[in-house]
C-alpha cells in the first residue's frame, strides 16, 4: 500500500529534481517529461526503495536514467540549437601562442569546496553555459557518461564534443573566476 | 612529433585530458612544458579544482539540495 507520506515527500522533491533535469536538457517540456517518468516509476516500484538511505539519493539515480531517455528522443532536435561559435582561446591567449594574462592561484580547494555557497555559483555558472555546451557538459559531468556515450547516444563526433567541452570547460572557468575567486583569494 | 609546444596547446592538451587519455607524445609535451611554465600550471590546477568540484556537486545534488548551508 502507498503511504501518504510517501507521495507527499515525492512531491516535495520534485522541484529540486526538475532543477537539475532542467540544467541537464535545457527544455522545460523534456525536463518535466523526465521528472514525471522518475516520480511514476518511484510510485510504480516503492518497494525497490527499501532499504536505500536515502530517497532522494534513490530518485536522482532513477532520474539520471530517465534524463538519457529524454536525451536519446530528442537528439535531433538538441542538435540544432543555435551554438554561440565565440572562442574564449582567442582573448585568453597572444597570438604567439602565450597567456595574454597570468591565470589566478585559485588557493586551497579543499577551502572552496567545503563551502555550501561555492555549490550554488557552481551551478549558477553551468546553468551560464550556452544550451548545447551545458547539455554536454552536464552529460559528461553529471551524468557521469564518458565520450564515447556522449557520441552515440547523440550522434556527433568526437572532435566536434572535444570542441564543444573545450569551450564549455573555459566558460566555466571564465565564470568561477569572476563570481567566486575574485575578492575570495586576497 | 613536436616536443615543444606553446601555452595555448598545452592548455588545450590539458582540457582535453579531462575527458580522453591523451597520446603518448602530447603527454610528454604536456609534462615538459609544465615544470617550466608558471601560468599552465596554475591553469591545471584551476582544472583540477573544477573537477573536484564537479564531483562534490554530484554527491551535494543527491543528498543535500537546497537545505544545505553552513554559513
Amino acid at each position: 500500500m502507498m503511504s501518504a507520506d510517501f507521495s507527499s515527500q515525492l512531491e516535495s522533491l520534485r522541484p529540486q529534481l526538475l532543477k537539475y533535469a532542467r540544467l541537464q536538457l535545457r527544455n522545460e517540456a523534456w525536463a518535466e517529461d523526465a521528472v514525471s517518468e522518475t516520480l511514476l516509476a518511484a510510485l510504480e516500484k516503492p518497494q525497490a526503495f527499501a532499504g536505500q538511505s536515502q530517497l532522494k539519493t534513490w530518485l536522482v539515480g532513477i532520474l539520471r536514467h530517465k534524463l538519457v531517455d529524454q536525451i536519446r528522443r530528442n537528439s535531433r532536435e538538441m542538435s540544432l540549437t543555435a551554438e554561440d561559435g565565440e572562442d574564449l582561446d582567442d582573448l585568453l591567449f597572444k597570438p604567439d601562442g602565450h597567456w595574454a594574462e597570468m591565470p589566478a592561484d585559485w588557493g586551497d580547494p579543499e577551502q572552496a569546496l567545503r563551502q555550501a555557497e561555492f555549490m550554488r555559483v557552481l551551478e549558477a555558472c553551468v546553468d551560464h553555459l550556452p544550451g548545447q555546451q551545458g547539455r554536454l557538459f552536464m552529460m559528461r559531468e553529471w551524468l557521469e557518461l564518458d565520450t564515447t556515450e556522449i557520441c552515440k547516444v547523440l550522434g556527433i563526433s568526437s572532435t566536434n564534443l572535444w570542441v564543444m567541452l573545450h569551450r564549455a570547460r573555459l566558460r566555466l572557468r571564465d565564470c568561477l573566476q569572476a563570481h567566486w575567486f575574485t575578492g575570495q583569494v586576497s | 612529433m613536436k616536443l615543444i609546444r606553446t601555452c595555448r596547446e598545452v592548455t588545450a592538451l590539458a582540457l582535453r585530458a579531462e575527458d580522453e587519455a591523451l597520446p603518448l607524445g602530447d603527454r610528454l609535451a604536456v609534462m615538459l612544458h609544465l615544470p617550466i611554465c608558471k601560468a599552465c600550471t596554475r591553469f591545471k590546477a584551476q582544472l583540477g579544482l573544477m573537477r573536484a568540484a564537479s564531483q562534490q556537486w554530484r554527491r551535494y545534488s543527491e543528498t543535500l539540495g537546497e537545505t544545505a548551508s553552513e554559513d
